[in-house]
């Protein structure tokens, strides 16, 4: 069975060995700005932090270590040659504010990048400025509002998505002031188009969607779903967080959809980095470019990359200079390295690694699959029947898993499945990996519930109870 | 090599599903919309793409390659090998969020003690483990203040940058927060501050400074704005540039409730403007308004100290459409860099960061103020930006200096049409004195008057 490392490793105050009490003044300030009072963070020694933080590392779980089979958030291998491309000076050490004649490497990267995306999902321009997918969706509910009041037509005020959406969904939509309509999915877990029907209006904006959608079923309404849509005089939204289920077989663009947003740090292989950074690329119809943010990248007839800030429809920005540009640059290393085929290929594997694991652990009968059995490149259980005939839940389960060392799926999402688990393996895991994650959660199953609601305990710490921390919340070591 | 193991076992696999080819995986596809494959080229392997984006970065300039002294926020900073060595251990990079608190103990305690950090240098309560860049933080700052004051109008300095503008007016459009904007002293460079008293009324959900500005300049009547903040009901947001902090009076020392900033100088690379990190600080009583992620201290079921992502009934992933932000992915890797940055630095080396960049800023400035053809634009201290007024066309001057390898100032006027010849000039630790020399040099010898 799988160990981790533990240390009881200290807090950085904790290691301190001898505190300064001198106040750091410095008298060329005014007077008002000069510190009454120290700064109080820990004087260590570069011994001392490398095996700090080195410890911490040992104490931490990334794709490196294992499958990390997060339902909708496509965990795949990220390439060190990307990693160690983004690390050349030649790109960390350019200034945002350099003469264009200096960065021409920069825009060459950020002009091809778009045309490639524009190639993935069918869409007709591409804005690379979004850090991450919800800033994507926000900067396309930005579009949104921009395409409706330049049509004069700013009283739609709604915008509606099914149950199965991301969280980031409903709450992007609020934070642009638009009113959420929820509607309620089929039975076999698809767009329910009578409800679609229902809610469709002379009030709505746009419909989001995900597809496939979150529990891994491909819309194959999705060309009916897209007429409904824009005869409501609406737009259809493309949430690009399971893209990696469809690169290279269909594109959002052909399924009708106006606006996508990718997921860089999903799909094109860019780390996660413990949560960030990442990027999201917004794509849309022509209909919609003149609204893209600034500035937009162009080339010169002598191929010379140009910034263009002359767009007066514009929607203006939604960050500062280009977005994450080091992200960016991975992932057009990271499509080089594919190409094309590649990508499709990364594509299908997924899906196949998927439906194979579905059927593997489907077979053994001990966990369930509501709703449609065709799935792509990720698949949602539910364990429910373990919960009432043994009394283990979806987390203790998960938790298990750690024992195993693997990565637990996502669990409880999405909410439309009790005790969900939600699993999606990517092209880049082998089939006896796949296999013996199967193993372990067939095994999981079986145990005695009292292991397994233990659990984990080969981790640095036992269960930890996250309610108390949020009662009670200590934030900082100074809260101690 | 290619990253694609089961591509050599798809017909086994295939076989076990019962099926014969991959295309039978995605019948559920609707035949008018399937495509044969993508237009991209096919792949390269790892050494032809090596070299492909090795002639690409050829066509870029670095710092290292010349010398840049544009200011806007962003500048060249020194990074210790630590840094890249520990964030490059990929247990830390290849992570995810950290939703397992047991398999991410690692992260979860240094997100833990970047809190605590960024509070300390701020002199706030409580921080978040990032947001995605500091315009953003500002942007969130000001939806953050209309929840707590129930109030729909923000007040921002006319001197912030125009991005930091642009993002928060689309940020505001949703709650229909109204931005109001504050003139700068032309003498001074500083807010005015009998503006700042008619402008707030009792419908200001916030009032935003930055120090230093964004023409580099301190903002030292901190106490009376405060003062006339908070009689109005209104709350005090302070952009700070951390680097800065080393020296002057943390934003909590004269009354900040809440402190943005943009914490790339903290062990990032400029990397062309992105990545880039969002500070977030606030008071203790804010605590549930915050957006992004928050680290706390729990117990394990063996009592023993653990971390775990905590009061995430704010965030999207459980609250939906109810949640402070939509924010999801953040910078926290950026801000490990930052974490382990600041703590190679420690109080003392902060400080003397801080010491370093002002007076490279105050030589710099005095040696361009020397120079005939050459003024500095405002009489007040400032840190490691300044702001230049030439007796010429501006754009002329940066393309001299452009043939001699220098990248010179941020040209103003675009933004701030009043300030014709301006350029924004920014230097750091980076520069050595020659450098500086060099620069002024070159100066000189450009502008010829």
């Amino acid at each position: 069975m799988y160990r981790s490392a533990v240390y009881d490793e200290p807090l950085l105050n904790e290691l301190v060995i001898s505190k300064k009490e001198k106040i750091n003044t410095y008298t060329k300030l005014p007077n008002s700005l000069q510190k009454k009072k120290n700064i109080d963070i820990p004087d260590l020694d570069e011994t001392q932090l490398v095996r700090h933080f080195h410890r911490l590392s040992q104490m931490n779980y990334g794709i490196d270590s294992g499958i990390y089979p997060l339902g909708s958030c496509t965990m795949k291998y990220n390439p060190k040659i990307c990693e160690e491309i983004a690390t050349w000076d030649k790109f960390t050490g350019t200034h945002p504010c350099q003469d264009i004649s200096t960065v021409q490497g920069n825009l060459q990267i950020m002009f091809e990048l778009e045309r490639m995306f524009c190639d993935i999902t069918g869409m007709d321009f591409f804005s690379l400025q979004p850090a991450a997918g919800a800033h994507g969706e926000f900067l396309g509910m930005m579009l949104t509002r921009a395409y409706h009041e330049d049509k004069n037509q700013g009283s739609r005020d709604e915008v509606i998505l099914p149950d199965t959406s991301h969280g980031t969904n409903p709450a992007s939509v609020t934070m642009a002031g638009y009113k959420l309509i929820e509607i309620p999915s089929n039975k076999d877990g698809t767009v329910n188009l009578n409800m679609l029907e229902e809610a469709l209006s002379e009030k709505t904006a746009c419909f989001m969607l995900t597809n496939p959608n979150t529990l891994g079923i491909f819309e194959s309404d999705i060309l009916e779903i897209s007429k409904m849509v824009h005869d409501a005089g609406a737009l259809l939204y493309y949430d690009g967080a399971n893209i990696n289920a469809v690169m290279g077989k269909a594109r959002p663009g052909d399924m009708g959809f106006d606006i996508v947003h990718l997921n860089l740090h999903k799909t094109f292989a860019t780390p996660h980095g413990g949560g960030g950074p990442g990027s999201g690329p917004v794509g849309v119809k022509i209909k919609l470019e003149k609204f893209l943010p600034i500035p937009r990248i162009g080339r010169t007839k002598d191929e010379r990359y140009i910034f263009d800030y002359d767009a007066p429809d514009s929607i203006g920005k939604i960050k500062s200079f280009y977005g994450n540009f080091s992200v960016l640059l991975k992932a057009y290393t990271y499509i080089i390295l594919m190409g094309g085929n590649g990508l499709r290929e990364a594509s299908e594997i997924a899906v196949l690694n998927s439906n194979y694991m579905k059927k593997k652990i489907l077979d053994s009968k001990l966990y369930e699959m509501p709703y449609k059995d065709v799935r792509k490149h990720e698949f949602v259980l539910s364990c429910e029947k373990l919960k009432q005939e043994r009394g283990i839940r979806a987390m203790d389960v998960a938790k298990r898993l750690l024992d195993y060392g693997f990565h637990p799926p996502t669990v409880y999402f999405p909410l439309i499945v009790k005790e969900a688990l939600m699993i999606e393996p990517p092209e880049t895991e082998s089939k006896k990996d796949i296999d013996r994650y199967v193993d372990a959660l067939i095994k999981i199953a079986k145990e005695d519930p009292e292991i397994v609601k233990g659990a984990p305990s080969n981790t640095p710490v036992k269960r930890v109870d996250d309610v108390s921390a949020s009662k009670n919340p200590i934030l900082t070591w100074k809260m101690i | 090599m290619k990253f694609v193991p089961n591509s050599s076992v798809k017909t086994l696999m295939l076989k076990e599903l019962g099926l014969n080819k991959i295309d039978d995986l995605f019948l559920d596809i609707p035949q008018k919309i399937k495509i044969k494959g993508l237009n991209l080229p096919d792949g390269l392997t790892q050494q032809e793409t090596e070299k492909k984006l090795k002639n690409i970065a050829a066509k870029n300039k670095s710092y290292n390659d010349f010398l840049c002294f544009s200011g806007g926020g962003i500048k060249p900073h020194y990074i210790p090998s630590i840094v890249k060595t520990l964030t490059r251990r990929s247990e830390f990079y290849t992570a995810y969020t950290p939703y397992q608190s047991e398999a991410s103990q690692g992260f979860l305690q240094a997100m833990f003690e970047y809190q605590s950090m960024i509070a300390e240098i701020t002199g706030m309560d409580v921080a978040n483990c990032s947001l995605y860049d500091g315009v953003t933080s500002l942007s969130e700052a000001a939806l953050m203040c209309a929840r707590i004051t129930r109030k729909n109008e923000f007040i921002i300095p006319h001197n912030i940058s125009w991005e930091k503008k642009c993002v928060l007016n689309n940020y505001a459009k949703g709650p229909k927060i109204k931005i109001k904007e504050i003139p700068y002293d032309y003498k001074t460079g500083k807010i005015d501050i009998e503006e700042l008293n008619k402008k707030i009324d009792e419908n200001t959900a916030g009032v935003y400074i930055e120090n230093p500005n964004f023409f580099g300049i301190f903002e030292d009547n901190n106490n009376e704005i405060n003062d006339i903040i908070k009689k109005a009901g209104s709350l005090f947001v302070v952009g700070v540039d951390p680097v800065s902090l080393g020296i002057t009076k943390s934003p909590g020392e004269y009354g900040a409730d809440i402190v943005i900033g943009e914490g790339r100088a903290l062990g990032n690379p400029m990397n062309y403007g992105g990545s880039s990190l969002g500070i977030f600080a606030c008071k203790k009583e804010f605590l549930r308004q915050i957006p992004g992620r928050i680290i706390g201290i729990t117990k394990d079921s063996d009592e023993k100290r653990s971390f775990c992502m905590t009061l995430q009934t704010r965030e999207q992933h459980i609250r939906r459409a109810k949640a402070t932000s939509n924010i999801c992915t953040n910078e926290g890797l950026c801000a490990l860099s930052a974490l382990i940055y600041l703590s190679w630095l420690g109080s003392d080396g902060l400080f003397n960061l801080s010491k370093t960049n002002f007076e490279k800023g105050e030589k710099l400035a005095k040696s361009i103020n020397s120079l005939s053809g050459f003024k500095l634009r405002f009489n007040s201290v400032h840190f490691n930006e300044f702001v230049v007024e030439y007796y010429d066309d501006v754009k002329k001057l940066n393309k001299g200096l452009l043939q001699k390898n220098i990248q010179g100032g941020l040209i103003l006027e675009e933004f701030y049409p009043e300030l014709k010849n301006c350029i924004l000039i920014g230097t750091s630790e980076v520069h050595s004195d020659e450098d500086i020399e060099s620069f002024v040099n070159v100066l000189e010898e450009v502008s010829n008057v």
